[in-house]
């Protein structure tokens, strides 16, 4: 028994770190063939990846579409590098004072229908994007606020002309869902997408089959040449993580890509031994709690400062990342980002201070002075999800109830939950998060901007502070200077206005089968998912 | 000041007019073997209930982070949960739990069914059709569906999952005991109140009510055990008592799946107790069905 244990443990140590050496895996020579099957916990609501947002879409679809750049595959953890997928060459350099980006296409991208890609389906798919018509909808609109207009002077050039430079501009561009669609189609029925899919991708689209699979093969005119490894894709559906586990542990599925709780890594490692590889990455995702403004005593900012230093932030990453899928400790900016501070930075903001004594007492001084009912229970609602939501919102109940102050956990279904935080809002606290695909501070912090700047700040509170330190900071160009107003802002919103509260940072933990070769982690579940540069070493 | 001993005269005919209780008691036990033993394991629930906080060795919300997922030991007889609560107090205050969503939705059900179900056999007619129409209409719901929906409806937490389990005990109640209503409603006595003038509802609740008491009791008995199923179930879903709170369907919905392999403890006691809890309470309904029921009892 101690010795299968000692076995399971290294197992998992040779796992990890092999990710962390991954260079001999990237100089071996890929095989071809072989099916990628995949799990997906939920399926896609639907088909266009400009109006979805939600992995269960991207997953199982992107590998059918091109899109303009990407984060590079080979390196998908980097908050910088970015390549040409149907754009030739390299990402282009802005010119008239940053404010013009223009593109040359490849002349070799072909459609699944055969016709080649130009640039008009180009400029057609970022002008739905970003200027879509009526009754269109398009989910990345706003983040796109900086760009004026979308051209193509000819076949294989487009141009961006941008309303002013920003360095944000091509992390937005990047983002995975920006899919090249074919403007014959778009032309003939603007919403065909939604519910067909026909790209240019490494894949085919072959099947659905609603509640079981989705299928495609390999497209044998592929425009990154030799690419892809893999004969065919097929994501199965199981919404029940356990099931997922099992789908791996069986060999049913060679990989999941959303990411497994520490417990599920440990049983598959210990089950599998060095049948299984793990791929570990902080996720650009902070799980957060938020105040209801407009409730009392939140409305009162002492109050919500208490909360937030009654959190042992340093602790709880220590020991939730046993049981949950958190990890770094981290404000409102991606750790590790240009933009973010240093750990001796982020100690000097209340909640984040080191010593948790000197918080809680401060927390209890707050809360006496804010003469807030400590006799009343108050609400906090949570997403009905265990990973992370369930599990940190009871911890957090006790950190809290540490300085006094009793909150009742009301859990909600998805649909519901979101109806009572964006809609009625009856909550005094709600549980969050921030989900993003690619590492974009500039764009990301829009959440802790006033709710009629926000659309997904639900907590009823304008702070025009905030707002005009962060319009000066989408105008800068230089990184010390946003980084200079980036703690500004991360200073009035976690500290001295105390709007919002990242708790930790999710951590993603991918368990493959260790014959899945070339897929890289990514700090978000929506990046490197194109799946051109997989391969099985069966 | 000493207390001085009750007099003999006085001691006397108390014992013996326990007498017959214990005997009876006696006798009764020695019929229904399984009854009495369900009526021994619903005793224990009831102790560890009432008496949870000198019971529990923790405070049963509060985490041991150095001691997560610790295994059964001599410190935690039971092991602990994922946050490092301890498991075997966690159980102990979940009886409360269970008991008080079980009796409280058990008493709420089958009342509001006696009264609805005698209401309907006396009233007859129009009212009686209507009822019973919208009582089978229930009945072909089942009752973890109807729970949920009453859930969907009301929310969640302690409260309204009471009210969510109780309302489908209402029809269940209502069926069985007008059947035997319908029979009551035709003795002579029912004839003579109304002869005197009675009022409806006086006839209803003081002389047909009290006559419906043995098929009330065991349909309150066997919701009792329903009911700590369907809050387990609930609660397993999600959708029933929150956290923090100690229930045993919620310790489940923490721990059954994630830890079925590293811990297992953290599903199997809980699982264990409601098991148990349920078998007490249906195994004590069907002995006390056999003891109240005329034609089962000559067996």
């Amino acid at each position: 028994m101690k010795l299968a244990r000692i076995k399971a443990v290294c197992a998992a140590v040779l796992g990890i770190a092999a990710v962390h050496t991954a260079i001999p895996a990237a100089a071996q020579t890929p095989k071809r063939g072989g099916t990628l099957n995949y799990v997906v916990p939920a399926e896609p609501p639907g088909y266009d990846g400009h109006r979805e947002g939600t992995f269960a879409m991207l997953q199982p679809i992107r590998p059918y579409y091109s899109v303009l750049i990407r984060v590079d595959p080979n390196n998908p953890s980097t908050t910088t590098d970015f390549v040409c997928d149907v754009c030739a060459g390299k990402v282009p350099e802005p010119t008239d004072d940053g404010k013009v980006y223009t593109f040359k296409l490849r002349d070799d991208v072909k459609f699944h229908t055969g016709e080649t890609m130009t640039a008009d389906d180009v400029v057609a798919s970022f002008n739905k994007i970003i200027f879509p018509p009526k009754g269109v909808r398009s989910l990345r609109r706003g983040m796109f606020s900086m760009v004026e207009s979308v051209t193509n002077p000819d076949k294989s050039t487009v141009v961006f002309k941008l309303k002013f430079a920003t360095n944000a501009f091509i992390p937005v561009l990047a983002i995975p869902f920006n899919w090249i669609y074919q403007k014959k189609i778009l032309d003939k029925d603007i919403h065909w997408y939604e519910t067909n899919i026909g790209g240019s991708g490494p894949f085919i689209f072959k099947e659905r089959q609603a509640g079981a699979f989705m299928r495609g093969d390999r497209n044998p005119n592929y425009y990154h040449k030799g690419q892809p490894y893999l004969d065919g894709i097929r994501a199965i559906f199981a919404t029940k993580e356990s099931l997922r586990v099992q789908a791996i542990r069986g060999g049913r599925a060679d990989i999941e890509f959303r990411g497994f709780p520490p417990a599920s890594r440990d049983d598959l490692v210990k089950a599998l031994g060095k049948d299984v590889t793990v791929q570990e990455s902080t996720w650009n995702c902070p799980i957060m709690f938020s105040p209801n403004h407009k409730r009392k005593p939140f409305d009162d900012a002492r109050v919500r400062r208490a909360l937030s230093l009654a959190v042992d932030r340093w602790g709880g990453a220590k020991y939730l990342s046993k049981i949950a899928l958190v990890k770094t400790v981290a404000g409102i900016t991606f750790p590790g980002h240009a933009l973010s501070p240093s750990d001796e930075e982020l100690k000097q903001i209340a909640g984040w201070w080191p010593d948790l004594k000197k918080s809680r007492a401060e927390a209890r001084k707050l809360l006496k002075e804010s003469g807030a009912d400590l006799s009343k229970t108050y609400l906090f609602i949570v997403r009905g999800v265990d990973q992370p939501y369930k599990i940190i919102a009871t911890w957090l109940i006790d950190q809290w109830k540490q300085v006094g102050i009793n909150f009742k956990m009301e859990t909600h279904p998805t649909g519901p939950f979101y109806a009572i935080q964006r809609g009625s809002k009856e909550f005094d606290v709600s549980t969050d998060a921030s989900c993003n695909t690619i590492i974009n501070p500039l764009v990301d912090v829009t959440k802790y901007l006033s709710d009629d700047r926000a659309s997904n700040n639900y907590y009823q509170y304008k702070d025009r502070e905030v707002d005009a330190l962060y319009d000066k900071m989408q105008r800068l160009t230089d990184v010390k200077a946003q980084r200079k107003l980036m703690f500004e802002i991360a200073k009035l919103t976690l500290d001295t206005h105390a709007n919002q509260f990242p708790v930790l940072w999710w951590n993603r933990i991918v368990v493959h089968r260790s014959y899945v070769k070339g897929w890289k982690v990514s700090p978000s579940h929506y990046l490197n998912q194109a799946l051109d540069n997989v391969w099985l070493d069966k | 000041m000493a207390e001085r001993p009750p007099a003999a005269d006085v001691v006397a005919p108390l014992a013996a007019a326990r007498r017959p209780f214990v005997r009876a008691l006696w006798t009764w036990a020695r019929n229904q073997p399984l009854g009495a033993v369900s009526a021994s394991g619903v005793m224990l629930l009831i102790v560890m209930a009432v008496f949870a906080p000198q019971l529990a060795p923790f405070d049963p919300l509060e985490p041991h982070y150095d001691t997560m997922l610790a295994a059964p030991n001599a410190e935690y007889w039971f092991g602990t949960d994922q946050f490092g609560r301890d498991v075997l107090s966690r159980i102990i205050w979940g009886a409360r739990t269970a008991l008080y969503v079980g009796f409280t939705c058990a008493i709420l059900g089958s009342t509001l069914g006696l009264v609805l179900g005698v209401a309907s056999a006396y009233i007859g007619g129009w009212f009686d059709l209507v009822v019973q129409r919208i009582i089978d209409v229930f009945l072909a719901f089942p009752l973890i569906i109807l729970a949920l929906v009453a859930v969907a409806v009301f929310g969640t937490g302690t409260d309204k999952v009471i009210i969510a389990i109780a309302l489908p005990f209402v029809p269940e109640c209502a069926r069985v005991v007008r059947s035997g209503a319908l029979a009551i409603r035709e003795l002579p006595y029912i004839d003579a109140a109304r002869a005197l003038g009675f009022s409806n509802l006086r006839i209803i609740l003081r002389h047909m009510a009290p006559n419906c008491m043995a098929a009330y009791l065991i349909m309150l008995t066997s919701f009792l055990g329903q009911a700590i199923l369907t809050e387990a179930s609930l609660s397993y879903l999600g959708m029933g008592v929150q956290e923090p709170n100690a229930a045993w369907g919620l310790m489940l919905q923490g721990g059954a799946a994630l830890y079925a392999e590293s811990a297992v403890w953290v599903a199997v006691f809980p699982g264990l107790a409601i098991t148990l809890a349920v078998f007490a309470f249906n195994l004590l309904g069907d002995a006390l069905r056999d003891t109240l029921d005329p034609k089962l009892r000559s067996r």
